[in-house]
């Protein structure tokens, strides 16, 4: 090994260093910035070295690419809105799933057009590890892209939001998987041949005849998967992309790939757990994909059918009442304040609140929106400082105590059924109990089921007001009625 | 030992052992950091860069060149615009000084 090639190595270990103590800092509020900055060090470190020892030999499409990317990724992170960091989470996702089966495939495509070449011979014998790497990089990379392709669309609107389900979906998930393991095999014993044999365009059409069907398995592991179930997949995907570059690094034998990949994996699955915590699911229904399965049944039938007529329907000057006379308030936010991007006119109100003497607490499910954190972020950007934010095990306890509970576009987070009816498919699904507080405020488009269809008794109960419309329109008129108290 | 040892059994410890130090490291983290987190690691995936670029830059014709630079972009786009937004986001966090 000469020198160049020794430093490169260590340029590398010094860049997996960096994003593992990167990572520990971002778990913590209070390195997390710090943190970010040092695995982005990591990652120059990582691109120079390449540039440097990686044996370059033509600059134009790397400097072109660069470029591009750089613009591209550069933009989008400056120009996206904090209401829609999930979709813009999972579209880059993508792109790294994309990257590492790209990587892949390069040296698969290597190998079969005679470019491997040791002591001035063409390789036609593939060793099983790189062709089994390849075959699993490919499958994973590919996943990963179309996955969160769909995710994207998904949060994005551009593709239905609504589970797609249809009979026989997991038998065909399963019989496609069982298919491209079957190819993967094939094209494992298959190309030593058609190397040998000089002709390797059909085994490459094989080949992206993997790329395809994975895609395609892809897309029908995400489509089934409801918004309110969001979360747990953008977890998923994330881990995946970090699997996937680490299989990009069985492909190249390179180090720094496969542990940066398994941290990201590692993380991922972490965040993953959490998530299914939140909703009361098991990991193995996640990674199966039959979930959205439970919350597709539909409402649970209950008696006679609830109208407008049962709910306690109220102004937006009765609600600026309450909440102005109240020593205790609790603020439950949803995926419809990112909808109605109502987060700076919240923090509005809930100052004014506070400047009367009124104790204010923001208490977020981790489910609530569409990815882990999501309401977390949407709150840091109206400046609301995060340790006024609770979690629901925080304020539970107390909630009889409580005057008034402000429910901003959140309903199955704070579904009664959830704790109270084991008929229900939310059963065993940890809330915030806004029944239990003196009062509750929920605020709604209108009496539609949440995500998961089901009815919501919170909206019926006694000590229920609703106030419907837009969350933005209706929490500025509460403003305007509690400045004028 | 170690230098007969074929390198995807290296690779696997390697594999597993980082897994573990994933595992250790993360564990505990807040909600107000799911996001970040996310988004912070979501860039370290981006690592395939590495890759892409040798493979952008070997220069074995025209086929390679398309496949290295698509997937520099790619990553590139993945790494750039996830610190990015990442350190965006981290900046609007803030402890709340004069708690009561």
């Amino acid at each position: 090994m000469d020198t160049r090639l020794i430093m490169m190595q260590l340029a590398y270990l010094l860049s997996a260093v960096l994003f593992i103590l990167g990572l520990k800092r971002l778990s913590h509020p209070d390195t997390a910035r710090g943190g970010n900055q040092l695995a982005a060090i990591g990652m120059l470190v990582a691109i120079v070295a390449t540039l440097v020892g990686g044996g370059i030999v033509t600059w134009q499409w790397i400097i072109g690419g660069l470029l591009i990317g750089g613009l591209v990724g550069g933009l989008m992170a400056r120009l996206v809105k904090m209401t829609a960091m999930p979709q813009m989470v999972g579209l880059f996702n993508g792109f790294g799933g994309l990257a590492s089966g790209l990587v892949a495939a390069a040296e698969y495509l290597r190998y079969t057009h005679g470019k491997v070449v040791e002591s001035g011979v063409a390789v036609s014998e593939v060793p099983l590890d790189s062709s089994l790497s390849i075959m699993i990089g490919t499958l994973i990379g590919a996943v990963t892209f179309s996955g969160s392709l769909v995710a994207f669309g998904k949060l994005q609107g551009i593709v239905t939001e609504k589970a797609v389900k249809f009979p026989g979906q997991q038998v065909l998930n399963a019989g496609l998987f069982l298919g491209i393991l079957a190819l993967m095999g094939w094209l494992i014993i298959s190309t030593p041949g058609a190397i040998a044999g000089a002709d390797p365009s059909s085994i490459n059409l094989w080949y992206w005849g993997l790329w395809i069907a994975a895609m395609i398995l892809g897309i029908l592991l995400v489509i089934p998967i409801g918004g309110a179930d969001m979360p747990v997949v953008v977890s998923l995907l994330n881990s995946y992309s970090g699997l996937a570059a680490s299989a990009a690094g069985f492909v190249l034998n390179n180090n720094v790939l496969i542990i940066s990949g398994a941290l990201v994996g590692a993380s991922g699955l972490i965040l993953t757990r959490i998530m299914c915590k939140a909703m009361n699911r098991s990991l193995a229904n996640v990674i199966f994909g039959s979930f959205g399965e439970v919350a597709g049944k539909g409402p649970v039938a209950k008696g006679e059918k609830r109208t407008m007529a049962d709910v306690n329907d109220v102004q937006a000057d009765d609600v600026a009442m309450l909440l102005a006379y109240a020593k205790q308030v609790v603020i439950v936010p949803g995926y419809g304040l990112a909808v109605a991007q109502a987060q700076h006119k919240l923090r509005e109100l809930c100052d004014n609140l506070e400047s009367r003497g009124v104790n204010v607490k923001y208490v977020v499910h981790p489910v609530a929106g569409r990815m882990p954190g999501h309401m977390n972020v949407l709150l840091a950007e109206a400046n609301v400082p995060y340790n006024q934010l609770y979690e629901p095990e925080d304020v539970n306890p107390d909630m009889a105590n409580v005057d008034a509970c402000l429910v901003v576009g959140a309903n199955d987070v704070v579904n009664p059924a959830a704790r109270d009816d084991p008929n229900s498919d939310l059963y065993g699904m940890p809330i915030i109990e806004v029944d239990r507080a003196k009062h509750c405020v929920v605020m709604k488009r209108s009496l539609n089921p949440g995500f998961a269809g089901l009815d919501n008794e919170l909206f019926y109960l006694r000590n229920t007001m609703m106030l419907f419309g837009d969350a933005g329109d209706s929490i500025g008129r509460i403003l305007e009625e509690v400045k004028q108290l | 030992m170690i230098a007969t040892m074929p390198d995807i059994l290296v690779n696997v410890i390697i594999f597993v052992l980082a897994m573990f130090i994933g595992f250790e490291v993360i564990t505990k983290v807040p909600p107000t950091l799911h996001t970040p987190l996310m988004s912070g690691s979501n860039a370290i995936s981006g690592i395939s860069i590495v890759g892409a670029l040798v493979i952008a830059g070997m220069g074995e014709g025209v086929l390679f060149d398309v496949i290295g630079m698509v997937a520099v972009v790619a990553a590139t786009i993945n790494v750039v615009g996830g610190f990015m937004v990442t350190d965006r986001m981290l900046q609007m966090f803030r402890r709340d000084t004069d708690t009561n």
